[in-house]
């Protein structure tokens, strides 16, 4: 492990518009040692990722390879210099077999450089007998599960024989037992001197996997250390940049009559029986792995999705499927997972944005009333404390956190009485954050029944009255205040019997 | 409770869905030819005459230029992306080529200027489309009228005549080796090199890599840009080669050569199974298109059909096709959705 | 973000340019008469446009509207030579029109084609079942009454009456576009299709609106076009689609959605107009004006995205 290091940023630094993703940040990767990226969403992770793989190239600072400087004019440098990178999203041609998935670019040839398929068909499947899979190379990876999807990714970097491996959450949609397969890979390449990065936002896996590890947070270097010595809390405290006991202000409201009625929801394929309530005032979190069927759920109930069975009651009347527009008008409100795509049109000015969801009651005879779109806006955004220069800005300006807040505007300026939110913090900064947290648990105050679906333990185990766990499309538990726990809720979430 | 699946079980539904996946392919080009024996049954049975020798060589002699746009275009098509501006290079060239074979040049030289053009024009479109990243619809629209308007410029209302060009020109496009016409045997010989260069050649396959998933193509290292530019370039050339025979069947041309074609070439190849979001397809199934298309003209005016109603078949064809290919996708979807969770 | 020079701007001073450029260099250019003319002569381009431009901002395009345009005038031909009053053909042509649109606006919603590849289809089947109506006969005789409509002006005005339908539309599409919340709707659609729908937006419902808009306005101006001509054929119109997607983008609507105004798209239609007329008046081939407007379409989606190339800051994924 002594000479230099097999990867290296240097003071790094890369900024898009005007939102400085890493400043100044370094990390070194070694041969023979596995290496955690630890930081909250938004901290600049996937950047710094992008960077190792040569889809981004630094603003300031220097890639090293091998300790010499090189520059990554795309992502064929840096595989060719041994790095392989399994994305957070997998990043398959769904068209094309398994086999060509991991071999585009490199098949092998036989005379006149022609494709020797039954070589690439053999050379898969011994890949795949290394991992222990039983996967058809001959199939197309149109239709493969998440975690398969990940496995044929694993392959390729195999077959790479890549001497740096990024791994961006490969197990944030993985069961049990998968992992367990996929650690075992990766302790493997390992201990044939492959260095390793890999994120995860479960920390055990850290503890367990990696020998050292470097803390992002909101875009900045905070500390390189061994894992060694180092406690659960100390991570979270690095990663955090303070104690986690003052993040979650959620406060003991008064629960009304039922807000929302689930029952025996199913999609078919996607999830199955669920059912729920959620009370006015009350806050009831909805936990369970990426992939679980959570967001798929939150979807169906808002109408984005059509459902195959079941019903949906808002304060005991029935929604009909597949219709956002009804799910308005009863009072519900979907705050989505995905900003850029669902929650904002990055095109339009904040103004805009908030005044979508109102276009019925801003009008005045036939036009739209600009006065009222503005004071719409501006009554919300001043409520939200939403840091912006003019109304008429486009959100594409914006923080992270300060889009959040526009969305949360415009969903909160329809006055619902149903407020689902997806990854209500995902990607935003930390003060925002607890500023999300104590609005959420304002509105449930003021009688507002709250649906959250949340992949942060320690949000739903601050937040939630009650939490609800998914597992492959399943409702698994519901789990109180009390009963919920860190360990229950992940027992849940991953199939295993609490 | 149930813990996970053990693997031997996981390959069940692995296996299925493949040989889904497949039937859904194979499934396309069964139908086509069905679709072909059958017009071909009807129609002999209404007038013998369409399956004499005669009948049978119009009938390729039509399909070779069409077939070979076809090819062309598949690959554009592959990586997700349209050329328009084929019909257009096919009028170009063939007058432009006429003047010179009529002023004397050799046959030779004539064919290299053709596909010379053409190779300008596929460099002019792909440069736009891969590097200034305009929409390929666009440009090859307005390329499609740049190129249309300079034949018309050009030819000034003439008209090449075949009393004009080279006799070897007009027996390359009316004779035939083994009784089998030459303007066929070329475009046989072309589909099959680019259909095996796209099978069987890394640098093929990447066409389509890019067409199935621009971005996972990119992470990858696939040289998107340079591929969509030799996808172009290639539609470009076969387009000029597309000309000169052209001449060489027609012998007297004006400069309204293949007008409007490009609506022919693309129902052709998305009929023929290439997917117009890319990535799936092959050139087989493009030319087979372009024969099912070409026989239903032949057949028409064999059944005495109006033959206006061809146009109006070659647009409800090319509607029927991407319809049929977007419902079965989305049934494929619905199952392996469903296998994927309770296999 | 202050925009320095808006594209629309933009290409109203070219406008202006053009213009001034040509009262000085042809003569018989700047007069009433003329530019009367050239105003009636690109009346359906600018009706059709207008239906264009709600469909492009919403990130959809309809490249059937010449065949549709056929399609209808074929059926005038033929309803007329078959002795139906004019009264009754022109809704009947009109109503086909919508019903193509409709056809299109389904594909695309219920089935979720992407409009460009339905509306090449389209474009292959109307024109085709204009020909199977008409055939490539020309039918011509239409009631004078009829025709004169169609050329003379707005009397004491220079402005034809086509063109006058056309102020009245333009004006109420301005209104949509602007100012209402369908026309919010619709820039919502084009910048965020997904976002638009997570909102509420009834996405589908408002698509296949336009699509019946588009394909019964240009059925309208087939109907037009065959009375300013006084001659009903199959082929009329082929190729219009382009000159109206040209004036679209030339008017700073991006062909990707979401982007453009009202105001633009009519200085880029009047644009197109006066190029074609300079070109005709210079006495120049219609080879040279199809080089033209191909040119012009092919510069006016190049043009923002090498701006775009050329400044890239501001915008960037992270």
């Amino acid at each position: 492990m002594s000479g230099a290091p097999t990867l290296a940023l240097a003071n790094v630094s890369k900024s898009f518009g005007a939102v400085r993703a890493l400043r100044d940040v370094s990390l070194e990767l070694f041969a023979g040692e596995a290496h955690a990226l630890a930081g909250e969403n938004g901290a600049g992770k996937s950047t710094l990722v992008k960077t190792l793989a040569g889809v981004h190239r630094p603003d300031t600072g220097q890639v090293l390879l091998n300790g010499e400087p090189v520059v990554f004019t795309g992502p064929a440098d840096a595989q060719q210099a041994g790095v392989a990178v399994i994305y957070q999203e997998p990043t398959l041609f769904p068209d094309l077999s398994v086999a060509e998935n991991i071999f585009m670019g490199r098949q092998p040839r036989r005379t006149l450089g022609r494709i020797d398929r039954k070589e690439m068909h053999g050379q898969a499947r011994r890949l795949f007998e290394r991992l222990g899979v039983a996967l058809d190379p001959e199939q197309p990876s149109r239709g493969l599960s998440i975690a398969d999807q990940q496995l044929v990714e694993i392959a390729k970097a195999l077959s790479r024989e890549a001497r740096v491996l990024v791994m961006d959450e490969p197990t944030a949609a993985l069961s049990g037992n998968e992992v367990a397969r996929l650690f075992s890979v990766v302790e493997a390449l390992r201990e044939h001197g492959c260095a390793i990065l890999f994120i995860s936002h479960r920390l055990d896996e850290i503890f367990s996997l990696c020998q050292r590890v470097t803390t992002l947070r909101d875009g900045a270097w905070i500390a390189s250390e061994p894992v060694a010595g180092l406690t659960h809390d100390d991570l979270v405290r690095r990663m955090v940049g303070r104690e986690l006991g003052t993040l979650y202000p959620k406060e003991a409201a008064e629960l009304g009559e039922v807000a929302l009625q689930v029952d025996r929801l199913t999609r078919e394929g996607v999830f199955t029986d669920v059912s729920f309530q959620v009370r006015r005032g009350e806050i009831v979190a909805l936990a369970g792995l990426v992939g679980a069927g959570r967001s798929e759920v939150a979807r169906a109930v808002f109408g984005v999705d059509r459902w195959d069975a079941g019903s949906v009651s808002v304060a005991g009347r029935p929604l009909p499927a597949g219709s956002p527009t009804a799910a308005m008008g009863a009072g519900l409100a979907l705050v989505p997972e995905d900003r850029r795509q669902q929650g904002l049109v990055m095109e339009l000015s904040i103004e805009r944005n908030i005044g979508l969801t109102g276009l019925g009651s801003l009008r005045r005879g036939v036009t739209i009333s600009r006065t009222a779109e503005r004071d719409r806006a501006k009554d919300w955004a001043v409520r939200l404390q939403l840091k912006f220069a003019r109304l008429s800005d486009g959100v594409g300006v914006l923080s992270g956190g300060n889009q959040q807040k526009v969305v949360l505007a415009k969903w909160l300026a329809t006055k619902p009485s149903v407020l689902i939110v997806d990854e209500p913090t995902r990607g935003i900064d930390v003060g925002t954050k607890a500023e999300v947290h104590r609005l959420l648990s304002e509105l449930a105050g003021q009688g507002i029944a709250v649906l959250m679906i949340s992949s942060d333990l320690p949000e739903v185990l601050g937040m939630a009255d009650r939490v609800l766990v998914m597992h492959e499309g399943r409702l698994t538990a519901e789990l109180s205040r009390a009963d919920a726990t860190e360990e229950s809720v992940m027992n849940a979430a991953t199939g295993r019997a609490a | 409770m149930t813990t996970a699946t053990a693997p031997p079980e996981q390959t069940t539904p692995a296996r299925s869905a493949r040989g889904l996946v497949d039937l859904v392919f194979r499934a396309r080009e069964l139908s086509l030819v069905i679709a072909l024996a059958a017009l071909v049954g009807v129609t002999a049975s209404v007038n013998g005459n369409f399956l004499s020798g005669q009948g049978i060589e119009d009938i390729l002699l039509n399909t070779a230029t069409l077939a070979l746009l076809a090819v062309g275009q598949s690959m554009v098509v592959i990586t997700r992306n349209l050329d328009l501006s084929v019909g257009s290079v096919v009028g170009l060239v063939a007058f432009v080529t006429g003047d010179q074979l009529a002023s004397g040049w050799g046959i030779l030289p004539a064919v290299l200027l053709g596909v010379a053009i053409g190779a300008a024009c596929g460099l002019i479109n792909g440069l736009l489309v891969s590097f200034c990243r305009v929409p390929a619809l666009v440009v090859t629209l307005g390329t499609l009228y740049v190129i249309q308007g300079i034949d018309h410029y050009i030819a000034h209302g003439r008209q090449i005549n075949a009393v004009n060009l080279p006799p070897g020109l007009l027996s390359l496009g009316n004779g035939s080796v083994l009784g089998v016409p030459y303007l066929p045997l070329i475009t046989l010989v072309i589909m099959v090199a680019i259909g095996y260069y796209l099978r069987s050649y890394p640098s093929g396959r990447e066409f389509y890599a890019i067409g199935s998933s621009p971005e996972a193509a990119r992470l990858a290292g696939v040289p998107v840009r340079r591929r969509i530019l030799l996808a172009y370039l290639v539609s470009g050339c076969l387009a000029g080669l597309a000309g000169v025979l052209w001449l060489a069947r027609f012998g007297t041309v004006i400069a309204d050569s293949a007008h409007g074609w490009e609506l022919l070439v693309v129902s052709a190849v998305v009929v023929g199974g290439v997917a117009i979001t890319g990535g799936v397809g092959s050139v087989y199934g493009a030319a087979l298109g372009a024969l099912l298309l070409t026989t239903i003209g032949s057949a028409l005016v064999v059944l005495r059909v109006n033959p206006f109603w061809q146009q109006a078949i070659t647009g409800a064809l090319l509607l029927l096709a991407i319809s049929v290919d977007r419902v079965l996708a989305l049934r494929l979807a619905r199952l392996l959705r469903n296998r994927s969770r309770h296999g | 973000m202050a925009k320095v020079l808006r594209w629309d701007v933009l290409v109203g001073a070219l406008l202006i340019a053009v213009f001034a450029a040509g009262s000085l260099t042809s003569p018989g250019f700047a007069t009433v008469d003329n530019l009367s003319f050239a105003l009636g002569d690109l009346g359906e381009i600018a009706l059709i446009a207008l239906a264009m431009t709600m469909l492009v901002v919403a990130a959809e395009v309809d490249l059937s509207v010449a065949s549709v345009l056929g399609l209808s005038s074929a059926l005038v031909g033929s309803l007329w030579d078959g002795g139906m009053a004019i009264e009754a053909i022109i809704p009947i042509a009109v109503l086909t029109g919508a019903v193509c649109g409709l056809v299109n606006g389904l594909l695309v919603t219920r089935l979720g084609l992407p409009s460009l590849a339905v509306t090449i289809g389209t474009l292959a089947l109307y024109r085709g079942l204009a020909y199977v109506v008409l055939g490539d006969r020309a039918v011509a005789q239409f009631p004078p009454d009829y025709t004169a409509l169609a050329v003379n002006d707005v009397p004491g005005t220079p402005i034809p009456y086509p063109i006058a339908v056309f102020v009245l539309l333009a004006a109420a599409v301005g209104v949509v576009l602007h100012a209402t919340g369908f026309g919010r709707a619709l820039y919502a659609i084009g910048a965020q299709e997904q976002a638009a729908f997570f909102a509420g937006i009834r996405v589908k419902r408002i698509k296949l609106l336009l699509f019946v808009i588009s394909g019964t306005v240009a059925a309208f101006a087939g109907v037009v076009f065959t009375l300013r001509y006084g001659s009903a054929r199959a082929d009329n119109g082929v190729g219009i689609e382009l000159a109206v997607i040209a004036a679209v983008l030339l008017g700073g609507v991006d062909f990707d959605g979401g982007k453009g105004t009202l105001g633009g798209v009519i200085a880029g239609v009047l644009l197109i107009g006066l190029l074609r007329n300079l070109l005709m008046l210079g006495d120049v081939s219609t080879e040279i004006q199809s080089i033209v407007t191909g040119l012009l379409l092919i510069v006016s989606v190049l043009t923002p995205r090498l701006v775009s190339l050329v400044r890239p800051a501001l915008k960037g994924s992270p």
